[in-house]
């Protein structure tokens, strides 16, 4: 193949312009300013500003409930993660086989996809409210004396339902689009040399659906890490109260609920260092397993 | 700019072409950034209306910015830009970090007597005077929604029951088992950190933190919880564990709901909830005062003001200020005192204003309505002028979780206030450091 190259050296760079200074103005001017601000202390009229070197991300670390909130953020990302694109996966794989309306099928499986997540929050509330949710009164039948808002556990189980109901369409698209990429030669070949549907999916399928599965992974975890926020807002009716947050909500709380800036700008130092790590140990460890075709 | 300018004059111009025939010509623009949303909001533009008809040298435009601390965010983030509105509503819990930084606002005291509008901080009534003053007893921000934490009775459940509204907790712990027995949730709350623990704090005269409250400075103030609001807490958990009380969260919403629905016999609300709830319930109600435990000595005193005051915003200039003060002149005349007091159920700020809605027979009609201001005029003791604490939101965050984890039975109450405590603390000192600088 003949190789293409620009005449003007600078030209590329022009080209590109654009997005850098998407980046630039978007991204890491606010990340510079953060990380100017985590190190200060400063009232919130902006009057004046002492510099407390580590003080503020001492005092985060240390905070009582920061353990707590790092532990749910985990489990709540690892859930959502892991049950959005099982059963997105699930649904692909069953869609794909269907042959009448199979466009209708997609389409009512694809329109959550246009929901904003409070809007999904909201829904949520409808659903689990504790006086009239018709979830609430289901599973009183099974004996479960659901309470969101007042038990930890239940108030997380109806973010993780209202995250993951979110996220499978997006999870959904991309491995139906996936699943057709696959040649039928390959998959007649399979078929061949193996009969059971379960293992030729594990074993031939599935890794053909590795990049798009990589890709999503990627996806799903900064997903669940800061797109719910909107989700968790309406479900806590912005009080948190002795319910779980995650560490994006907290700093939202402390920053613009209780106007301690250098407090929340630390945090949100503390999360893009943790986000960072996170994206070296993916691309690391992780994408050396998958093979791009 | 001055494109910017004709636009929102013309936009103005013509929002107010339907309203009133007055010419706004020359007419200055002041704008007040509020927090009350619903009826009260209505209720706001009625207001602003008024006072834009009574006058011409100014025109008043509310804005509704969302909840109280969507409108303080919004009210910072403005004065950090150069953009603050003329007037912002700030709730309690937030009047530290407004009056904390200093040089944000102008104080209301020194704003009325610049525009010579007379001010006597004894018209005012005694429970609001001294709770957005500043330690000296100078008066910073004009109290506007004010309101108390008062107990509202279910009067079926009483007769059902055949038992009579509870005066004291110990009154409450006979009466309980009746009206369980009746079919009734006996007790909810609304509002655990103001009802239970600044309330319970003033209605038995208790120091809350040291510093005087921390009137005298943010340096040094540390929380304060002994014996009495520790037994308290025991108490109600032992409540709720025999189904005597109920609690639905942290939401407001969620906690009067099922009284609103005649599930519960006895709720603390705000008596600002007065007006919400005549319109909404189907049972006979009456209201009585935030209760207290017979047994702490001195108990029984007049509880915080709670709600919002309005601020005079700096950095603006004297024009704009005159029209400000001449609108708080119109706000706190007895008759527009009364309008809000009659619409919303928050108390009349001014005696006057009391004695108004006295002697128009508004409390003959309607005896629960004066029960807020009542209990705020019950007798003063030390510690019942009220509460100065930065970072005060989240010092409540801090109290809805410990607390939230006693009643689902995760920690113990002496282990819960410790940890207020500690967690409290320290984020007063925080505050103490970004206010002395």
């Amino acid at each position: 193949m003949k190789k293409v190259q620009f005449r003007n050296a600078w030209f590329p760079y022009l080209l590109l312009l654009p997005q850098l200074s998407i980046v630039a103005i978007f991204f890491l001017w606010p990340a510079a300013e953060a990380v100017r601000s985590s190190f200060y202390l400063e009232d919130p009229f902006g009057f004046g500003a002492t510099f407390v070197g580590f003080d503020n991300f001492v005092d985060t670390i240390t905070s009582t409930d920061y353990g707590r909130i790092a532990r749910f953020t985990g489990i709540f990302t690892f859930c959502v993660t892991f049950l959005s694109l099982g059963i997105a996966l699930l649904l692909a794989v069953k869609a794909d086989k269907v042959i009448h309306g199979a466009s209708t099928y997609k389409t009512l499986l694809m329109w959550v996809y246009a929901v904003a997540p409070p809007v999904a929050g909201l829904i949520a509330i409808l659903l689990f409210d504790q006086h009239v949710g018709p979830i609430v009164k289901l599973v009183a039948l099974f004996g479960w004396k659901m309470q969101i808002g007042v038990n930890y556990f239940d108030t997380g189980f109806a973010m993780v339902i209202a995250a993951v109901w979110k996220q499978i369409p997006v999870n959904f698209i991309f491995f139906l689009s996936g699943l057709q990429g696959i040649s039928k030669s390959v998959q007649e070949a399979a078929s061949i040399d193996c009969r059971s549907g379960f293992r030729r999916f594990w074993t031939v399928t599935f890794p053909l659906l590795a990049p798009t599965g990589f890709f999503l992974l990627i996806i799903n975890i900064t997903y669940a890490f800061f797109d719910t926020f909107g989700i968790i807002d309406v479900i806590l009716k912005t009080e948190p109260g002795n319910n779980p947050v995650t560490l994006v909500y907290k700093v939202y709380l402390d920053g613009f609920r209780g106007n301690d800036l250098g407090g929340s700008s630390a945090q949100s130092v503390v999360l893009m260092i943790l986000v960072f790590i996170l994206t070296v140990i993916q691309f690391r460890l992780i994408e050396r397993r998958i093979h791009y075709t | 700019m001055a494109y910017r300018k004709t636009v929102a004059s013309l936009v103005a111009a013509a929002a107010m072409l339907g309203t009133s025939t007055v010419s706004y010509a020359a007419a200055t623009d002041i704008t007040w950034w509020h927090a009350m949303g619903g009826r009260l909001g209505e209720v706001v533009n009625e207001i602003s209306t008024g006072y834009n008809a009574s006058q011409d040298a100014c025109n008043l435009t509310p804005v509704y910015k969302g909840g109280y601390e969507d409108t303080l965010t919004a009210g910072i983030a403005a004065f950090r830009a150069g953009e603050q509105p003329n007037i912002i509503q700030v709730f309690d819990a937030g009047s530290a970090t407004i009056i904390g930084a200093k040089g944000a606002v102008l104080p209301v005291e020194d704003l009325l007597k610049d525009n010579g509008v007379a001010f006597n901080i004894e018209d005012y009534i005694a429970g609001v005077r001294y709770f957005y003053a500043d330690s000296t007893g100078k008066m910073i921000g004009m109290p506007f929604n004010s309101s108390a934490p008062i107990l509202y009775i279910n009067n079926e459940a009483m007769e059902k029951a055949g038992v009579e509204a509870p005066k004291t907790y110990e009154d409450f712990e006979k009466i309980a088992p009746k009206l369980k027995a009746a079919g009734y949730v006996p007790l909810v709350q609304s509002h655990i950190p103001w009802e239970f623990i600044e309330n319970f704090k003033s209605r038995h005269n208790l120091e809350f933190a040291t510093n005087n409250n921390g009137y005298d400075g943010a340096a040094g103030t540390e929380l304060v919880f002994s014996e009495p609001i520790r037994n308290h807490f025991k108490a109600v958990k032992k409540w709720l564990d025999e189904g005597y009380f109920g609690y639905y969260g942290t939401g407001w919403g969620d906690n009067q709901t099922p009284f609103n629905d005649g599930k519960v016999a006895l709720w603390i609300g705000s008596s600002g909830s007065f007006g919400g709830i005549s319109k909404t319930v189907q049972f006979p109600f009456s209201a009585t005062y935030l209760p207290y435990w017979n047994s702490v000595k001195g108990a029984g005193t007049a509880s915080f003001i709670g709600g919002a005051a309005l601020f005079a915003m700096s950095g603006k200039p004297d024009a704009e200020n005159k029209c400000v003060a001449s609108f708080f002149k119109y706000l706190t005349s007895p008759e527009v005192q009364y309008q809000w007091h009659r619409e919303t159920g928050y108390v009349p700020i001014t005696n006057a204003a009391y004695e108004l809605a006295k002697k128009d027979g508004y409390y003959e009609k309607t005896p629960a309505a004066e029960v807020g201001i009542k209990q705020l005029n019950l007798p003063a003791g030390e510690w019942t002028k009220g509460y100065r604490m930065g970072f005060y939101v989240q010092i409540r965050d801090v109290m809805n979780r410990e607390i939230g984890k006693v009643f689902s039975g995760e920690t113990s109450v002496d282990e819960a206030f410790d940890t207020i405590k500690a967690d409290g603390d320290k984020l007063l000192a925080r505050f103490a450091k970004t206010v002395e600088n």
